[in-house]
């Protein structure tokens, strides 16, 4: 028995939307599946980087979207330098993923290291536990980072409002 | 030829290993590399997470990163590869897209900041590399040491190869001749190039997906009779030394600042092994 053939209408507005965040490069895709063979994150999971390719080329948000496939990439570029067409992969899938994000699906740890750029201008926490460590190595307890100059960390704080990401993550 | 640049510190190095900023400072003094504190500096942004979230503030808040050194007038160099990833690609497409850069400088506006878009963004072990050179470098290792390690690369410093330019990502030789210089040889290993597994979030939300990933890279280090790991970042630092727990490994993990440090006769504590959480016996 012949498999039944569905026809699909490409989603303009989401090919579109996946260009505007910087995934344009995907057109040239032509489903050669050399990333998927390269992935070592596709080994251990359901994710398939040649068709989230084919659903930001095709606008097929459901697929691009469903479970946590589009998350599984460890943004390794093994895919992207083996791409017989040069297709800008990681852009794709991080196009994608901010498209997700401004949607409001993310993951809660993510969301935290979020939370702490806009809290401390880092990406992990910082204590007196950290202090102590710098301190015993003989290093100032705190780095020179915007962590020891308030008026650094409101500038970033702003820069984090004016982009919108303190409420992305908020 | 005195080399200066502008230490850019990050996240995970001195805020979970600090032995990786100390043992970089000491190091670098020694080979006569002057490090000027990049003050003010906040994450690079995480080009896993932070990227992910935003392409958006990454840029703009790298941007800030890249304008800070170009005020010293100073390449930055880092000792993190994720560092590097999110300043040398935030620098590469800002210098390309001029467009892109007057949208970013409208944000910095705010700040009364302005990035000309001129910043070189450099790596501990390419500077290393090319600018002090293996002939120099061999010169002040005055305690050469004989252990079989693996060459961690991690990825991005590599990749993407089409902008980093460095080396072949496939079949790559910097780190193996930089860990020969003091000594220490670099065993062939399967898979060499295999992600650790942090990296994109995975380590933060998919910590199986990440864990399968590094306990492969473990079981291949053990193949090729490797005894230590030897990374050029701290995030595969990271997961390499707290992911050995209960995992039946325990290869100590050594930051290439730290391989230096030793094969140059600095003792453990300067070089921050305490902070580790696999023992670092040598
Ligand atoms: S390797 Fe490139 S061309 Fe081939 S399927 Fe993947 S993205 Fe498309
Ligand atoms: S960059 Fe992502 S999709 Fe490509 S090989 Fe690595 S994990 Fe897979």
């Amino acid at each position: 028995m012949p498999e039944e053939i569905v026809m699909v209408t490409p989603d303009k507005s989401f090919v579109d939307l996946v260009a505007e965040y910087g995934g344009e490069g995907v057109k040239m895709c032509f489903q050669c599946g050399t990333c998927t063979a390269s992935c070592p994150s596709g080994r251990n999971t359901a994710y398939r980087t040649r068709k989230t390719m084919r659903a930001a080329q095709m606008g097929f948000r459901d697929i691009a979207f469903s479970g946590d496939d589009l998350w599984q990439c460890t943004t390794c570029y093994t895919c992207q330098e083996r791409c017989p067409r040069d297709v800008p992969i990681v852009d794709v899938v991080v196009a994608m993923r901010n498209i997700a994000v401004a949607e409001g699906k993310m993951y809660d740890p993510h969301r935290k290291t979020g939370q702490n750029l806009v809290e401390i201008g880092h990406s992990v926490s910082f204590g007196d536990k950290q202090k102590k460590m710098r301190a015993d190595m003989g290093l100032d307890e705190v780095p020179p980072t915007v962590l020891a100059n308030k008026k650094a960390m409101d500038d970033l704080k702003k820069i984090l409002a004016a982009t919108g990401f303190d409420k992305l993550v908020g | 030829m005195a080399k200066k640049y502008a230490f850019f510190l990050g996240c995970i190095a001195p805020l979970r290993y600090p032995g990786l900023e100390k043992s970089t400072r000491v190091v670098c003094k020694a080979l006569g590399i002057e490090l000027v504190d990049l003050k003010d500096a906040s994450c690079c942004p995480a080009p896993g997470v932070i990227r992910s979230f935003s392409k958006k503030t990454w840029l703009a808040a790298a941007a800030r990163n890249l304008a800070l050194a170009e005020k010293e007038g100073l390449e930055i160099l880092t000792i993190c590869n994720g560092c590097y990833g999110s300043l040398f690609d935030a620098a590469h497409e800002l210098a390309e897209d001029k467009e892109l850069l007057k949208e970013v400088n409208g944000v910095l506006k705010e700040i009364g900041m302005e990035y000309k878009g001129t910043t070189k963004v450099r790596h501990f072990a390419e500077v290393l590399y090319k600018d002090v050179g293996i002939e120099a470098i061999k010169k002040k290792i005055t305690k050469p040491v004989d252990y079989k390690v693996a060459a961690f690369y991690g990825c991005h410093f590599l990749k993407p190869s089409g902008i980093k330019g460095l080396d072949n990502p496939e079949n790559p030789h910097i780190l193996e001749d930089l860990i020969a210089a003091t000594g220490a040889e670099a065993m062939p290993r399967a898979q060499a190039s295999l992600c650790c597994g942090a990296g994109g979030g995975l380590r933060a939300a998919f910590p199986d997906n990440a864990m399968k990933l590094t306990k492969t890279n473990l079981e291949n280090i053990k193949e090729s009779g490797a005894k230590y790991i030897v990374d050029i970042c701290p995030f595969c630092h990271l997961q390499f030394d707290i992911g050995q727990k209960d995992s039946g490994y325990s290869f100590p993990v050594l930051h290439l600042s730290q391989l230096y440090g030793v094969a140059m006769g600095m003792d453990a504590k300067e070089l921050g092994f305490s902070a580790h959480q696999t023992p670092v016996k040598l």
